[in-house]
């Protein structure tokens, strides 16, 4: 039963190994630029986003779709992450945590709003509430304190109570209105957000 | 002038980073590293009477398979009895991998190493493990009943049987006007961080170093304990905690069998290995709390003074003792909340279950005690009648009192000695915030509409920031930044931004200019952990001893370089200049320059500080005597002992006539740490807390079956309160500073959940006219007891 065991194998970091499964060529877009990657067929999108990409900011809390940490944007709509393959995500359009914004001192509306209102401790589910939260103000610009604690109720934080998100979503409302309708990620967005909104608004 | 920053709800100052995808959370780094998976028991008590690993190996991309034959030395040993304690007398632990016998479903059996952890998990998936089942023990009665034994040299199931007494509770009783005998029960939930443990590890062959990171609460921990099991001088390991995903308590355990096991393999393999927990694994693998039988025995007069209180608890300490017997020792001390008992025994048998684990869960044994103490006011105040917060006012430790000590040894060995608190004013408080004495007219509204509303209370006192120590480290460099070192870590409750505020004042610097590490042995090798809601009141006052040190040591150089006394100087924005003469002035930038005498210059600034700049006066050492070189501090806080903390909690719930289903309308808070370093942070722990003490009272609990496997282990099944389930928070805050350190601080992490089981189940009873005597509670269990009521009233 000793069992310890070297191989010399000496891959790359992230080079998926063809000898070991059949890949796939992916090519997608995210935040608003083209990726291409190899991937096996069974690779989540939570994890080609985090692994061949590299965009670490989506996380990783059930991986049965319940939590909600890993939601992004798919063709503009939220998304659970780990309830894809990458592989379906072929030519679409996604946007993550980082294409809301990834400069710290350039913080989008609901970035901003989740930093005034204490809307994040531990900072681990924050990335699934961001894009959920983005998507539904987009649709519902002028919530009321019940919707806006409606639409984060499918995703879960075990540090803050919710309330702080609830306050938070209402904030970026405002702040969203206080940019002006229609231009809101262009308040602090990176020009990966706006290029994504670009390609978003391309595809209606 | 700079406005104070301690008691100032100023804005995050990790959370730019976090909220734009920039942390780093332990399975954000390493990449390229090889993924490890674990082959887990699915038996609940059995003995490994084969593994067959060869299946395993045909999957491409293995790098290596163990099992425990593979361990040798101290990794081949028991995982340590963290704390031990004389009660402890039979303390068990399991081992890095499972040595023949299974105690829960979940051990670790079996390790496998491959490229990626799709592939480690193909290759687990086809390694054959055959056990010859045992007997299970599952929940508190079956283990009490000992008919069957989790560990053959346990008998009775008794890890630890303590008794604590102070008085006379026979006497007391005996004595007493009225007793009454309460029966109650609390089952399991856990901490559920939404990130899982992990741990990566990198092994430098050249340096014959080790660097890991792991998900933890405690790095000088985890780091002391894996240069133990791994035979490595601790100078050639660091560990850090870097952005960690929530904690709770089950963080603090260490070292997890993964700590170890993946830092060996590194070593073993040459290769960076990690490994990061999933969900299930967490639900089975991890840690759990809560569970504990109870039998109250309370005396007391027609005013519903306690005068003998006698407490039974039967703790469920699932399979394994690693952190010894801290849940239940809690229990039973901090059950007395702001209450004179009168004569006070506790008895408490820690029981083995074939079950995960169980260690301290936010609260850490308080919630249960609090549920004992507020179910027992709650049935002294309907035995007699009376008001039940009148019923709790007449127990009250008085202001006047303080310091009060009860005669007992807390979970830090030392007295239980409250330091301050004003519980009357608190009561007030409360009632004021809840409406306490206009609920009997909204009660008649809501019943002429039909319904049905109850209102419920819960009073706590929670010993915080307990020792043995914290130190910390502030050093200022010559560019003016400031670089603040703690060795606790950080899981959420914003210590980059606390931290900074004490010492942007101590210091007298810019908040902006202030940088903050916790959790990485590089930066500080001394400390303890992030438990028992005590960062801010150990680290905060060591980080302000540091601050105080070096905010001395630049008055000197300062006083020097400005020719004046040290004691007319103030420091401000990070400017030293003399009171009153604001144009005599030097900057702490050029101080840190000047206190490190330098012979090379690197740039305009070292050129001050060499030895032809004439800075210097020739008759004395470059380094004045008894100074050392650089503008940089030390400090260590140690207190006696812990600084109790304080919170009253109300609730109005409803409870729908028909369907049984129970819906919190209100829910108050009024809560004292003492002084608020940020009372944006403390209010955030509050409501978290509070969302978590739901959780506990209405949907979470560990469904075992007789077998002994989890049958809720997701979060389809384990029912994590969402956004509809929270209510909203009301809360209120007192500051009864602590007398016992400088800053008056108290700790607030815990706080939030402790009474919550205990102010529903007083919520849920007051509707229904029924006692509650069982957390947490369902609408279809709220129904059943409706059911026996009714028929028990009929017969």
């Amino acid at each position: 039963m000793t069992t310890t065991s070297f191989s010399s194998t000496g891959a790359e970091p992230f080079a998926a190994d063809a000898s070991i499964e059949p890949l796939l060529s992916i090519s997608l877009r995210v935040n608003g630029a083209q990726h291409s990657a190899m991937a096996p067929a069974r690779r989540l999108l939570s994890d080609f986003l985090r692994g061949e990409l590299g965009l670490t900011g989506t996380h990783v809390g059930c991986e049965h779709g319940v939590c909600g940490a890993c939601t992004v944007l798919f063709d503009g709509e939220p998304v659970r992450s780990c309830l894809m393959f990458a592989v379906s995500a072929q030519g679409h359009d996604v946007t993550t945590v980082e294409g809301l914004g990834n400069d710290p001192s350039h913080l989008s509306p609901v970035q901003q709003a989740f930093a005034e209102c204490h809307a994040l401790q531990c900072g681990f589910c924050t990335p699934g509430f961001l894009t959920t939260i983005t998507a539904f103000l987009e649709q519902h610009p002028d919530p009321t304190p019940d919707e806006a604690r409606e639409c984060v109720s499918g995703n879960l934080c075990r540090c803050t109570g919710y309330q702080n998100i609830v306050k938070a979503v209402l904030r970026a409302a405002e702040l969203r209105r206080e940019a002006g309708a229609g231009e809101a990620w262009a308040a602090g967005a990176s020009e990966a957000a706006k290029a994504t909104r670009a390609a978003e608004e391309g595809t209606r | 002038m700079t406005t104070r920053q301690l008691g100032a709800p100023i804005r995050r100052r990790e959370d730019p980073r976090l909220l734009t995808g920039n942390g780093r959370y332990l399975d954000d780094l390493g990449a390229g590293a090889l993924h490890a998976a674990f082959v887990r028991s699915t038996s609940a008590h059995a003995r490994i009477v084969d593994i067959d690993i060869t299946d395993a190996w045909e999957v491409e991309g293995v790098e290596a398979i163990y099992t425990y034959e593979d361990l040798e030395g101290p990794m081949a040993q028991p995982l340590p009895v963290l704390i031990p304690h004389p009660a402890l007398t039979h303390a068990r632990t399991g081992y890095a991998l499972v040595n023949g016998e299974v105690n829960h479903v979940g051990e670790p059996v079996v390790m496998v190493v491959a490229r990626d952890r799709y592939l480690a998990e193909d290759a687990a998936a086809r390694i054959r493990v055959d056990y010859e089942a045992l007997p299970v023990v599952v929940g508190v009665e079956a283990a009490r009943s000992a008919s069957v034994l989790v560990h053959d040299d346990a008998p009775g199931n008794v890890a630890a049987h303590l008794v604590q007494e102070v008085g006379d509770v026979e006497a007391a009783l005996a004595a007493a006007p009225h007793t009454l005998t309460i029966p109650l029960t609390i089952e399991r939930s856990a901490c559920m961080p939404m990130e899982g443990k992990g741990v990566l590890a990198r092994w430098d062959r050249d340096e014959q170093s080790m660097r890991m990171w792991s998900s933890t609460q405690t790095s000088t921990g985890v780091r002391a304990a894996v240069a133990a099991r791994l035979e490595l001088p601790l100078a050639r390991i660091h560990c850090i905690a870097p952005d960690v995903g929530g904690g709770f308590g089950v963080k603090i355990v260490h070292p997890w069998a993964e700590e170890l096991l993946v830092p060996w393999a590194a070593r073993a393999l040459g290769r960076d290995v990690k490994w990061t927990e999933d969900r299930r694994e967490h639900f089975i693998s991890s840690a759990h709390e809560r569970a504990q039988l109870q039998e109250v025995t309370v005396g007391f007069d027609d005013d519903g003074v306690v005068l003998g209180l006698d407490v039974k608890v039967w703790h469920d300490n699932g399979a394994y003792t690693p952190y010894g017997i801290i849940v239940p020792i809690i229990t039973s001390t901090q059950l007395l909340g702001p209450y004179k008992p009168g004569a006070y025994r506790c008895e408490f048998w820690s029981l083995y279950t074939n079950t995960v684990i169980v260690t301290p869960y936010r609260g850490a044994g308080r919630p249960q005690g609090v549920f004992a103490m507020e179910r027992t006011m709650d049935a002294i105040a309907a035995h007699l009648g009376k008001d039940r917060a009148d019923v709790r006012e007449a127990n009250f430790i008085l202001p006047e009192e303080m310091p009060y000590d009860h005669g007992l040894m807390f979970q830090d060995g030392r007295p239980l000695k409250y330091d301050s608190g004003d519980f009357p004013a608190s009561l007030a408080k409360l009632k004021a915030l809840v409406g306490w004495d206009d609920f009997t007219a909204y009660r008649k509204q809501a019943e002429a509409a039909g319904r049905k509303v109850g209102l419920g209370i819960g009073c706590y006192v929670e010993g915080t920031g307990v020792g043995p120590y914290e130190a910390g480290h502030v050093q200022v460099e010559t560019s003016g930044r400031v670089n603040v070192a703690t060795g606790l870590t950080t899981q959420g409750q914003g210590h980059e931004t606390a931290f900074a505020q004490i010492v942007a004042d101590e210091l007298g610097v810019r908040i902006e200019d202030v940088h903050v590490t916790t959790g990485d042995t590089r930066r500080m090798g001394y400390a303890v952990g992030t438990f028992a809601s005590r960062a801010a009141v150990m680290s905060g006052n060591a980080i302000a001893f540091a601050a105080k040190a070096v905010r001395e040591k630049a008055l000197r150089i300062a006083a020097d370089a400005l020719e004046a006394n040290p004691d007319d100087l103030e420091i401000e924005d990070g400017v030293i200049s003399v009171k009153g003469a604001p144009g005599t002035s030097i900057s702490l930038s050029s101080v840190a320059v000047l206190s490190n005498p330098l012979r090379y210059a690197f740039d305009e600034a070292a050129k001050a500080a060499t030895q032809f700049a004439g800075t210097f006066d020739p008759d004395k050492p470059p380094v004045a005597d008894g100074e050392e070189p650089g503008l940089e501090g030390k400090g260590v806080y140690s207190p006696t002992q812990a600084t109790f903390a304080n919170g009253m909690h109300a609730a109005i719930v409803e409870t729908d006539p028909v369907t049984a289903e129970i819906t919190i309308l209100r829910y108050c808070v009024i809560h004292d740490c003492g002084v608020m370093i940020n009372p944006l942070i403390v209010e955030g722990q509050v409501h978290g807390g509070v969302a978590q003490g739901v959780g506990g009272a209405l949907y979470e609990r560990m469904a075992y079956d007789e077998s002994g496997q989890l049958l809720n282990a997701s979060f389809m099944d384990f029912l994590m309160p969402y956004a509809s389930e929270v209510p909203h928070v009301e809360t209120d805050h007192l500051e009864t500073p602590s007398p016992l350190n400088p800053l008056g601080i108290k700790g607030a992490g815990e706080a939030g959940c402790i009474p919550v089981s205990a102010v529903i189940a007083s919520a849920i009873e007051d509707a229904e006219g029924f006692p509650i005597l069982s957390m947490p509670i369902s609408p279809s269990e709220l129904w059943e007891l409706r059911r026996q009521h009714a028929t028990k009233g009929q017969s």
